[in-house]
C-alpha cells in the first residue's frame, strides 16, 4: 500500500481483556519490523505536540496550590471533564482494537464493546456525586473519610499503583509498536518519546494539562471517526441495510458477521468480563480522580452524562467504522499481503494485522492526509490515557503514601506537589523501562488485569466504605487486600498467562476474568473481617457513618470549587 | 460539621426523603442497567440464533437494532438520572442546606 507500507509489529499489540484471547488470535500482528517515515502523519503529531506542550506552560503557570496541581482547583465544567473523561477511557486499544474485531468478526465486535461502556451508568448512580461529595484529590480521601489513614490510605496506595501499573505496561507496549508501524520510529524511541512527553505533561502542568490533552484529544478522536464514519455512510446513499448487505456479500463469513459468533461461548467467562468491565470502570483511579477537578457534584453528575454519551457514540462509530472497512478494504488487495499466486485471506493477511482496519480505512475514504491525521489521533490518544494515569499514580505516591501516612499530614504543600512531580518523572522512567522489557512479551491480558484489580479491590472498598455503616479499617484492608491477591494470582494461574505466557500444559484456574470470584471474595472479606472486628477503634468508625453519610448525600461541607 | 449539625440533620424530614427516594431511584437504575447489559449477554450466551434472526427480508438481523439499544438505554438511563437529580433532588439538598444553616 502507498503511504503504509508494509508493517508488522508483535502479536498481543492492542489486546486489553485477557478474556478475548481468542478473537485476538484474528488480530495477531505477526513479526516484527517498521515501516518508512510517515512524514504527513509526523507533521500532524507535531503540530499536536506543540499545541500541548503550550497549554502545559500555560497550565504550569496557573498551577500554584496543591488543589490546581492534583485537580486543576475544582475549574473544570461539567461538558469539559465529560470530553476529558471521554478522552481518559477511549484508548488508542478501544479505536483500533474494537473497529479491527468488528472487521475481523462483524458483530462480536458490537458485543464487546458495549461491555466498555455499561460500566458509566453505575458510575453515576453509585458513585459520582459521593466520591465529589467526600473527597479532595484522591479516591483513597474518600475511604479514609472515617476509616484509619494509615492502613486504609495504603491500600488504596497499592490498588492505584496495581491498577496503573498493569494499564501503563499495556499502553506502552502498545504505544512502542503502534508508532513504529505508523511513524517508522524504532521502537525504544518510541516508547522514550512517550515516557517524556508524558512526564512534561504531569510534571509541568499537572492536572490542568492533563485535562486539556484529554479534552483536545477527544475532540480530534471523536472528529476523526466521525468523518470516517460519515464517509463511509455516504458511500451507501446513508442506508445501513445497503453497507450491511454489501459487508455480507465481501467477508468470508457472509452472513455470520451479522449474529454473535464465539465471543462469549461461556456463560460463566462471559458474566466475569462484564463484571470486570462494569465494576471496573467505577474502580479505575485515574477516572475517579476526574470527579474532583470539578465544582460540585452536579458538575460531578453532568460530567458521567456528557462522558457515557461521547463513549458510546464513539462505540457506535467503531461498529460503522469496522464495517466500512469490510466494504471498503477486503476487495482490494493493495491493503493485503498477497501471496505470489495472487491470492489472500481477507481476514488475517490485512497489512499490520486486523487491528490496523480503522489505519487503512482512513486511507481508503480521505487519502494520505487524512491516514496522517488519524495516524497522529492515534499518537495523541496513546498520550492522553498515560498522561491521566501517571498523575494517578503520582498523586498515590505524594497525597496518599507521603502527605498522609509518612508524614501524618504535617506537610506543606510546596513540599506535596514537588515529591508528587518527583514520583511523575519516576513513574514515567518506570513505564520508559517496564514497557522496553516487555517489548515481546504477550501484554494482552494486561488491561483485563487492571480492570480485575479495579473492580476486585478498588470498587469494594470505595463501595462498602460509602454505603455500608459496618466497614471497619480491618475488614477493609483484609477485604481489599484479598480481592487485589486473589484477582492477580487467578490472572496469573489462567489460560491466558499460565498456558500463553508461561507455556504450561494446563491452566490452574479455568476462567481468564476472575472478577466474579474475586471481587464476591472481596465483598465478603469486607464484610466479614468488619464483622468480627470488635477493637474500640472499629466502634468509632461505626459511629463517624452519620456524619459521613450526611456530608455524602447532601454535599454540605464538602471542598468547594477554588478560586483562580 | 459538628455533633448537634449531625443529629439535626438526620432529624430533617426533608434528608430522609431526599436519601430514601435517591437511593431508591440509584439502585432501580443500576439493576436496570444490570439486567439489560447481562440480559444481552445471556441471550448470546443461551440464545445467539435469535439475535441472528434477519430483520424484513434484508441482512440486518435483531443483534444490531438490540446491541445500539444496548449503547443507547445507558445514555438515556444517565440522562434519567441527571433529569430527576436537577429537577427534585437538588432543590430538596438546597432547602435542607437552608434551614440548618
Amino acid at each position: 500500500m502507498r503511504a503504509l507500507s508494509i508493517a508488522l509489529a508483535a502479536a498481543g499489540l492492542f489486546a486489553f481483556a485477557a478474556g478475548t484471547t481468542e478473537c485476538w488470535a484474528a488480530g495477531a500482528i505477526d513479526g516484527g519490523g517498521r515501516q518508512a517515515l510517515n512524514v504527513p502523519a509526523i507533521v500532524m503529531f507535531l503540530i499536536f505536540v506543540g499545541l500541548t506542550l503550550g497549554i502545559t506552560k500555560w497550565a504550569a503557570n496557573r498551577t500554584r496550590s496543591a488543589a490546581d496541581f492534583y485537580a486543576a482547583g475544582g475549574g473544570i465544567t461539567g461538558f469539559q471533564n465529560g470530553l476529558a473523561i471521554a478522552g481518559d477511557y477511549m484508548s488508542a486499544a478501544s479505536f483500533l482494537g474494537i473497529s479491527g474485531l468488528v472487521f475481523a468478526t462483524g458483530f462480536d465486535g458490537l458485543i464487546y464493546s458495549v461491555g466498555w461502556l455499561v460500566g458509566w451508568p453505575i458510575v453515576l448512580f453509585l458513585i459520582a456525586e459521593r466520591l465529589r461529595n467526600l473527597g479532595k484529590y484522591t479516591f483513597a480521601d474518600v475511604v479514609a473519610f472515617r476509616l484509619e489513614a494509615t492502613p486504609t490510605r495504603i491500600l488504596a496506595a497499592i490498588g492505584t499503583l496495581s491498577v496503573v501499573a498493569f494499564y501503563l505496561i499495556a499502553q506502552m507496549v502498545g504505544a512502542g509498536k503502534l508508532i513504529e508501524l505508523l511513524f517508522g520510529l524504532p521502537y525504544l524511541y518510541a516508547v522514550i518519546l512517550v515516557g517524556a512527553l508524558m512526564i512534561i505533561y504531569v510534571a509541568f502542568g499537572g492536572m490542568v494539562a492533563t485535562t486539556w490533552v484529554q479534552i483536545i484529544k477527544a475532540c480530534l478522536l471523536l472528529g476523526g471517526a466521525s468523518f470516517m464514519a460519515f464517509m463511509v455512510l455516504a458511500s451507501f446513499g446513508f442506508s445501513p441495510e445497503a453497507m450491511f448487505r454489501s459487508a455480507v456479500d465481501i467477508h468470508p463469513k457472509h452472513l455470520a458477521i451479522m449474529e454473535p459468533g464465539g465471543l462469549v461461548s461461556d456463560p460463566i467467562s462471559a458474566i466475569s468480563l462484564g463484571l470486570a468491565l462494569m465494576f471496573g470502570t467505577a474502580g479505575l483511579p485515574h477516572i475517579l480522580m476526574r470527579f474532583f477537578t470539578v465544582a460540585d457534584a452536579k458538575a460531578a453528575r453532568k460530567s458521567v452524562f456528557y462522558a457515557t454519551g461521547f463513549i458510546g457514540y464513539f462505540y457506535i462509530l467503531t461498529f460503522i467504522i469496522g464495517f466500512g472497512a469490510i466494504t471498503l478494504l477486503m476487495n482490494d488487495p493493495s491493503y493485503f499481503k498477497v501471496a505470489a499466486s495472487g491470492a489472500y485471506n481477507k481476514v488475517t493477511d490485512l497489512l499490520g494485522g486486523t487491528n490496523m482496519a480503522a489505519i487503512h480505512l482512513a486511507n481508503a475514504v480521505g487519502g494520505s492526509l487524512f491516514l496522517g491525521f488519524i495516524s497522529a489521533v492515534a499518537f495523541a490518544t496513546i498520550l492522553a490515557v498515560v498522561a491521566g494515569l501517571t498523575l494517578a499514580g503520582a498523586s498515590a505516591v505524594s497525597h496518599d503514601l507521603y502527605a498522609s501516612v509518612i508524614a501524618k499530614g504535617k506537610v506543606s504543600e510546596d513540599k506535596e506537589i514537588r515529591l508528587s512531580k518527583f514520583s511523575a518523572v519516576i513513574i514515567g522512567i518506570v513505564a520508559i523501562t517496564l514497557g522496553y522489557i516487555f517489548e515481546n512479551q504477550n501484554v494482552a491480558f494486561m488491561v483485563g488485569l487492571a480492570f480485575a484489580v479495579a473492580a476486585s479491590c478498588n470498587f469494594p472498598v470505595l463501595l462498602m466504605s460509602v454505603f455500608w455503616k459496618g466497614t471497619t479499617s480491618r475488614g477493609a484492608l483484609v477485604g481489599g487486600l484479598l480481592g487485589l491477591a486473589s484477582a492477580v494470582v487467578m490472572v496469573v494461574l489462567s489460560p491466558a498467562v499460565w498456558v500463553k505466557t508461561f507455556g504450561f500444559k494446563t491452566a490452574l484456574f479455568p476462567y481468564d476474568n476472575p472478577a466474579l470470584f474475586s471481587m464476591t471474595i472481596a465483598f465478603v472479606g469486607i464484610w466479614l473481617f468488619s464483622k468480627i472486628d470488635a477493637s474500640a477503634r472499629a466502634r468509632v468508625e461505626q459511629d463517624a457513618f452519620e456524619a459521613q453519610y450526611i456530608r455524602s448525600e447532601t454535599g454540605i461541607g464538602a471542598t468547594g470549587a477554588l478560586a483562580h | 460539621m459538628g455533633d448537634n449539625d449531625v443529629l439535626r440533620i438526620r432529624r430533617e424530614p426533608l434528608f430522609r426523603e431526599l436519601v430514601d427516594k435517591r437511593t431508591r431511584f440509584a439502585w432501580a437504575l443500576s439493576a436496570a442497567m444490570l439486567v439489560i447489559y447481562f440480559g444481552f449477554i445471556l441471550v448470546i450466551a443461551f440464545a445467539p440464533k435469535v439475535l441472528g434472526t434477519p430483520i424484513g427480508g434484508g441482512v440486518m438481523t435483531v443483534g444490531i437494532p438490540v446491541g445500539l439499544f444496548v449503547i443507547v438505554s445507558a445514555f438515556v438511563l444517565t440522562g434519567i438520572y441527571v433529569y430527576r437529580a436537577n429537577s427534585e433532588f437538588d432543590p430538596i439538598t438546597h432547602q435542607i442546606k437552608e434551614r440548618v444553616k
